[in-house]
């Protein structure tokens, strides 16, 4: 049975106001307390180690939400899911962890996502992370995804780390093979002391394939962060690395994207950027009447949309 | 009425006073159409953004309506009716016209996005459009003029609309900004465009940050086409449109 606060959290990371409408496994405080199975797709816990299977059979279409929530203080949960989706599928796959962390010690989770899109198939994986409580308690969120994109398969990843988190490693890797595609977009704001690292290396495998990392950050108050995005072409693929990060404050941002390439046919673009929020934006948002504080919320909103 | 008293900007630029305006007295009324015109760095957009609250006047005061509107912020000001659409509108990753026009019209009494339409622009194509570099300047100047024209405010100050417009689309724009003028409102704008001088009341010519010449247009703009003027710097860099029959 979910608690109105377990609702808040799901509706924060998974857009759930209630039950989802497909396959779906829902984990709390450790353990799995919701589940539903559908055919095509098959969700089984993990005999060897904490975690799920979820098995997506070949042309399925629908969605899966896997969320997690931590509502207790003095917690640390570990998960490794695997993935599996099958030739020509097409799945809509919601992950993403919220912490209500209501006292002292620290709530932690660290989720090992193994997946892998076969040949022809379509994921489109949205991870989203909050994190709340005034307790004092450390709210910690450490996801690992590893990615496999086959021939001719489609993945869009939507990785966002909305307020709340004090403390994120965020480790991706991906792998694409010819004639597959990557589109990655990494949202993340941080503030008061919070600091986030991100690694991202996502390798080109083959002819055709295609990658575009899009990361955009807004760092406030005293807060830290670090971008290390690195594209590697060993085949004839192309790809783009854009960093952006909005600066405010004491913050501090490191951001070094990296291209590598091992086939002359590659073709490989990086750009990064941090800066604070332009003069003319804010007063052509006053103009409109919005008073400076409007104005720098609508900015970093739209920034991070 | 919007009354501009003995207003005087200086900056200061590596601890030396730089004069941008000086001395600007001004009184624009409600239901007139004006256009200020002048060569560049004559300090026409300094004029409108000293009116917006973007600069604040280093002397002099302003008025809106009896009320002292010196030190009012922009945003209070752009309450209280007054609008601004900028020469070179800022772009904004991420956000989308959509967002824009939202901002626009929550705190008036605004149209809705038939704006778009009025300026040549499909809302179907482009309220989902993100204000980046991937529209052209053309377009984000259309959009920052819906923006205004979506505010709908008293005051409504257009600078350089003409700048980045395509021909065609700069004949709609003057029919738009005319069309959108009321008995109720002041309409500036800030134009060098001979079609724009010839749909307004009153001209405002301006030269080194000070007001050279005003008047309708049958007064101003002999004057501002005779040799006496022509021969000088100003005059000269004013552009080829408006003086294309200058003998010099």
């Amino acid at each position: 049975m979910l608690t109105a606060l377990d609702k808040k959290l799901l509706e924060e990371v998974a857009d759930l106001h209630d039950q989802p409408p497909g396959a779906y496994n829902i984990r709390k405080d450790g353990e799995g307390i919701e589940r539903r199975s559908l055919e095509g797709i098959e969700i089984k816990t993990k005999k060897d180690q904490p975690g799920i299977d979820v098995i997506v059979a070949a042309g399925k279409e629908g969605s899966v939400h896997i969320p997690v929530i931590l509502t207790e203080t003095d917690l640390s949960d570990l998960v490794y899911n695997t993935i599996d989706i099958g030739e020509g599928a097409d799945i809509k796959l919601v992950a993403g962890c919220g912490i209500h962390n209501p006292g002292s010690g620290n709530a932690q989770h660290d989720g090992v996502h193994k997946i892998i899109v076969r040949r022809g198939a379509r994921l489109s994986y949205s991870e989203k992370h909050f994190g709340e409580g005034d307790g004092g308690g450390r709210r910690v969120l450490n996801p690992k995804t590893i990615l496999m994109i086959e021939e001719e398969a489609y993945a869009e990843l939507e990785l966002v780390q909305v307020r709340g988190v004090d403390e994120t490693e965020r480790i991706t890797k991906v792998e694409v093979k010819a004639g597959g595609r990557l589109v990655m977009f990494e949202r993340l704001l941080t503030d008061g002391e919070q600091t986030a690292n991100s690694d991202i290396a996502v390798k080109l495998m083959g002819e055709e394939s295609t990658a575009r990392i899009i990361s955009r950050s807004v760092a406030q108050g005293n807060s830290s962060q670090s971008f290390t995005p690195r594209l590697m072409a060993y085949g004839a693929g192309r790809g783009h690395v854009e960093c952006d990060s909005i600066i405010m404050d004491q913050a501090k941002v490191r951001s070094v994207p990296e291209i590598w390439a091992g086939n002359a046919e590659a073709e490989l673009v990086h750009e990064a950027a941090i800066g604070k929020i332009a003069g003319e934006q804010l007063v052509k948002l006053m103009s409109l009447g919005l008073t400076e504080e409007e104005a720098e919320e609508a900015i970093i909103s739209g920034f991070l949309k | 009425m919007f009354t501009f008293e003995n207003i005087t900007l200086e900056f200061t630029v590596e601890e030396k006073k730089v004069p941008i305006l000086h001395d600007i007295d001004l009184q624009l009324e409600a239901g007139k159409m004006y256009a200020l015109t002048g060569p560049n760095g004559s300090g026409k957009s300094s004029v409108a953004r000293v009116a917006m609250g973007i600069y604040q006047p280093t002397e002099g005061r302003l008025f809106y309506k009896d009320e002292d509107i010196t030190s009012l912020s922009i945003t209070e000001r752009a309450r209280r009716g007054i609008g601004y659409a900028f020469q070179q509108p800022a772009r904004f990753k991420g956000m989308q016209v959509k967002d824009m026009l939202e901002y626009a019209f929550q705190h008036s009494d605004g149209v809705n996005c038939q704006v778009l339409r009025q300026i040549g622009l499909c809302p179907d194509d482009y309220l989902e459009r993100t204000l980046d570099t991937s529209l052209s300047g053309g377009e984000m100047k259309r959009i920052e003029i819906a923006t205004l024209l979506a505010r709908n405010p008293k005051v409504r100050i257009f600078d350089e609309p003409e700048a980045g417009i395509d021909l065609w689309s700069f004949e709609q724009l003057i029919d738009v900004i005319g069309d959108s003028h009321r008995e109720d409102t002041t309409t500036v704008v800030i134009s060098h465009q001979e079609k724009i001088l010839n749909m307004v009341d009153e001209i405002i010519l301006m030269e080194d940050g000070q007001i050279k010449l005003r008047g309708d247009r049958e007064t101003v703009w002999p004057q501002i086409k005779e040799s006496t003027l022509c021969s000088c710097r100003t005059a000269c860099r004013l552009g080829e449109e408006i003086y294309a029959d200058c003998p010099r």
